[in-house]
């Protein structure tokens, strides 16, 4: 899998340039205006063939708005997408036939994604028979092959979604992914549902699968642990941006955005001696809202090395301190090596911090970065 | 003597489909300032216990016993539970909007949950302890924010207002139900913070329930792992993650994630958990269990004393001797590839299709 990072770059599966997604909010309790929302804001990314892109950030950040935007389950407001060397930005329907059979989601509720009338059977049957590649006794060959290779017991294909626990429902899902052979898998949370134990087995069976069938993944989750897990390379989005991305191992052993920082350090480890030991960084404040973000760089609001011109100025997503090509930052002060964020602390007005929860705790001061007196 | 005793609590409810055993022969201690956390995974009991003992589980039968500081919790009068609920054990849980009343503000509501204890408090004295709580637990401009309602505050601040008003009569025992597993993991860091803190101020004990062995590991003492309604093993923290004996904590944690490798397989624990109705005889995690032999089937094994360590204790036949279990553990061979053993033990063990 690491070989697209030592192979000279040859054409991405996918790549978005300059993304935005926005949708109409109602703004105002009286005002009937509408605003926009910006959930995806000029996002620039690439998918290599055969590997695993990871997508990380909190609920809110724009991560299933841009995965629906790659397989244009959603119109782009500006941008482009390209799949396979293709501008598919404006296919039409009928077009967009052709690269809904390469790419396929998988979600993270197994439950509201099935049709609870309907048997398994058919629901997995149902790309084959959407894009007409098989009918009949060879249809029922292929859906009960699909369910061996995904580990459901093929025997079980009239039961309904209901008589399947949750672990086996999302092998349902995978195996409705998998019905036309796709190179890109979307994953969309698909094991945030799920039970830990339950979550290992269907990790193990997408990363067989990855193997076998020579699938590419973008896998989303807010689940730092999972998505370090499962990828060659990770993006981080806060607030609708892409504000980092590195190889996986580059990621954790060389991080540049404090907000990359401070989501690692919050991510509680299962680890006692290691949890008492490690520096913990807790931010302040809330997430702000994506109809009214921050000005300058988003993360200005809660970031520990906040500086004036982090007020002024968006930072562009750039390699920065002599990192490679494939960890861009975009920060205006990016974290050294060994950078100590837990001493930082904010150098801009007040006011230009969250309105919102300033900091959690004011005794907890003395380990907590922007924790200024009240 | 522990702030809170249980023994042998025992929860069932009638269902069309007969008798489920949502908690079945549950015991533990929880000490004056200390963390127990109860983890397990999602149907395993750990709300409808802590909600028997204080009284929540209404239709429910229960039998056994919960003491709570020399006060009989199981059976008690609901004058009683009423003055220990909120006074003296307080209660957060996963949804704060289930415990808030949308109609009221965040103020007037721990007001009120003030002087319903104590009639001889102020309402202006109640104010200034109301804001100040809400300061405590890091709600900025407190002295303002107190007049708003809780739709007017986000996840996690609402949170810090279901905490605040938790711990408005100061109570010694706070009970907290998956308080962060709705929010993200900065705003977690941020709760679970406050409430460390909160426990270092007041010496409240707290009973966190949680399915993150990562918050466990962060925030626990002592550590009681249930599965299907019991307690499987029951440790002081760092036991339960570098020598625990029950195969079941041993599953879990080979479940998550390795720190530094990518890409690895990982060890799940094969098939699904078991139907609580009609729960045949033996150890509930044999369906499961790489280690199971006749015995498991045949007896339900009690929670013992393992590995010579009085605080220690494991419901499991392995043997109770560190280097024989290190050594079975050492020699484990799991069975077949997942995928057949999940459909198969999953037709094995559940009663309705
Ligand atoms: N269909 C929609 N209409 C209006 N706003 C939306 C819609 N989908 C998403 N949003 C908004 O866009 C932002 C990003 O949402 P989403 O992509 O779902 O984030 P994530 O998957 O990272 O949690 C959020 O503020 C969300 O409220
Ligand atoms: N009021 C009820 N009636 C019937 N069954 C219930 C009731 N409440 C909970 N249960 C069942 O009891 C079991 C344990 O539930 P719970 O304590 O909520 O699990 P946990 O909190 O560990 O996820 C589950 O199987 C659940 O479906
Ligand atoms: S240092 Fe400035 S630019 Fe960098 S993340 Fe913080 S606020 Fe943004
Ligand atoms: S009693 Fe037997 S089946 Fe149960 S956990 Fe121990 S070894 Fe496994
Ligand atoms: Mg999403
Ligand atoms: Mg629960």
């Amino acid at each position: 899998m690491t070989e697209s990072m030592t192979q000279p770059k040859n054409e991405p599966l996918l790549r978005v340039e300059g993304l935005t997604k926005s949708f109409p909010v109602s703004s105002g309790s009286w005002r009937r205006n509408t605003a926009q929302v910006h959930a995806v804001d000029d996002v620039t990314l690439e998918i290599q063939t055969g590997e695993t892109l990871g997508l990380v950030g909190e609920t809110g950040c724009g991560k299933s708005t841009l995965a629906r935007c790659m397989a244009r389950l959603y119109d782009v407001t500006s941008g482009t997408v390209w799949f396979d060397g293709r501008d598919i930005t404006h296919l039409d329907r009928r077009e967009m036939r052709v690269v809904r059979r390469d790419v396929q989601m998988i979600f993270q509720d197994p439950y509201g994604s099935l049709n609870p009338r309907r048997r398994v059977g058919a629901i997995i049957g149902d790309p084959f028979v959407i894009h007409g590649t098989a009918t009949g006794r060879e249809l029922k060959t292929k859906v009960q092959d699909l369910m061996a290779t995904v580990g459901l017991n093929p025997e079980h294909y009239n039961r309904f979604p209901a008589e399947f626990s949750g672990g086996q429902r999302q092998r349902i899902g995978v195996a409705r992914a998998l019905a036309l052979r796709p190179k890109l898998v979307i994953c969309d949370e698909p094991v945030s549902a799920l039970d830990v134990s339950i979550q290992a087995q269907i990790i193990n069976l997408l990363i067989d699968l990855q193997d076998e069938f020579s699938l590419t993944y973008l896998f989303i989750t807010h689940d730092l642990s999972v998505v370090r897990h499962v990828s060659d390379r990770i993006a981080v989005m806060y607030l609708a941006k892409v504000v980092e991305a590195a190889p996986t191992p580059e990621l954790f052993s060389t991080t540049r955005h404090p907000y990359t920082r401070a989501l690692l350090s919050a991510l509680p480890v299962p680890d006692p001696d290691l949890a008492d030991s490690r520096e913990q960084i807790v931010l302040s404040g809330d997430l702000p809202t994506p109809t009214d973000p921050p000005s300058g760089c988003r993360f200005h609001t809660r970031c520990p090395k906040a500086r004036h011109d982090c007020v002024a100025t968006e930072p562009a997503l750039l390699p920065v301190l002599g990192d490679a090509v494939g960890h861009p930052t975009a920060c205006h002060h990016p974290l050294t090596v060994g950078e100590d964020l837990s001493l930082a602390r904010p150098d801009i007005d007040a006011t230009e911090r969250v309105g919102d929860g300033a900091f959690p705790l004011e005794a907890a001061a003395t380990k907590e970065p922007g924790g200024e007196s009240r | 003597m522990a702030l809170l005793e249980v023994r042998d609590l025992r929860v069932a409810f009638n269902t069309p489909d007969g008798v489920l055993e949502a908690v079945r022969g549950l015991s533990f201690d929880v000490d004056r300032g200390s963390t127990l956390a109860i983890v397990g995974e999602s149907g395993s009991g750990k709300s409808v216990a802590t909600q028997t003992i204080t009284g929540l589980t209404s239709g429910a039968r229960v039998s056994g016993s919960a003491r709570f500081d020399g006060t009989e919790l199981i059976g008690a009068s609901s004058e009683v539970l009423r003055t220990i609920r909120g006074a003296r054990i307080g209660m957060i849980f996963q949804d704060p909007l289930s415990s808030l009343h949308p109609y009221y503000t965040v103020g007037w509501q721990i007001v009120e949950m003030i002087r319903a204890h104590d009639r001889s408090v102020s309402t202006s004295a109640a104010r200034r302890r109301a804001a100040d709580l809400l300061g405590v637990v890091g709600i900025p401009h407190a002295r303002t924010r107190i007049d708003d309602y809780p739709h007017q505050f986000s996840g996690g601040m609402r949170q810090r207002v279901m905490i605040a008003m938790a711990m408005a009569l100061d109570p010694v025992l706070l009970i907290a139900d998956e308080p962060t597993t709705a929010l993200d993991v900065t705003v977690q860091a941020q709760v679970l913070a406050v409430m460390r803190r909160l426990q270092e101020d007041f010496g409240t004990a707290i009973i966190l329930i949680t399915h993150d062995l990562g918050v466990v590991a962060e925030m626990s003492d002592e550590v009681v792992v249930m599965y299907a309604g019991s307690a499987m093993e029951r440790a002081p923290r760092r036991t339960l993650f570098y020598a625990n004996h029950h195969p079941y904590s041993e599953g879990l944690l080979g479940s998550l994630p390795a720190k530094g490798g990518t890409r690895d397989r990982l060890t799940p624990i094969l098939g699904v958990p078991p139907s609580l109705i009609g729960l045949p005889a033996g150890c509930p995690f044999a369906p499961r269990c790489p280690y199971a032999f006749d015995r498991c089937w045949r007896e339900t094994p009690p929670l013992r004393m393992v590995f010579d360590d009085p605080d220690h204790a494991s419901a499991c036949w392995l043997t109770p001797v560190l280097s024989e279990r290190e050594a079975l553990r050492a020699a484990r061979v799991d069975r077949e590839p997942d995928q057949p053993q999940e459909s198969a033990s999953a037709t094995r063990v559940e009663v309705r299709p």
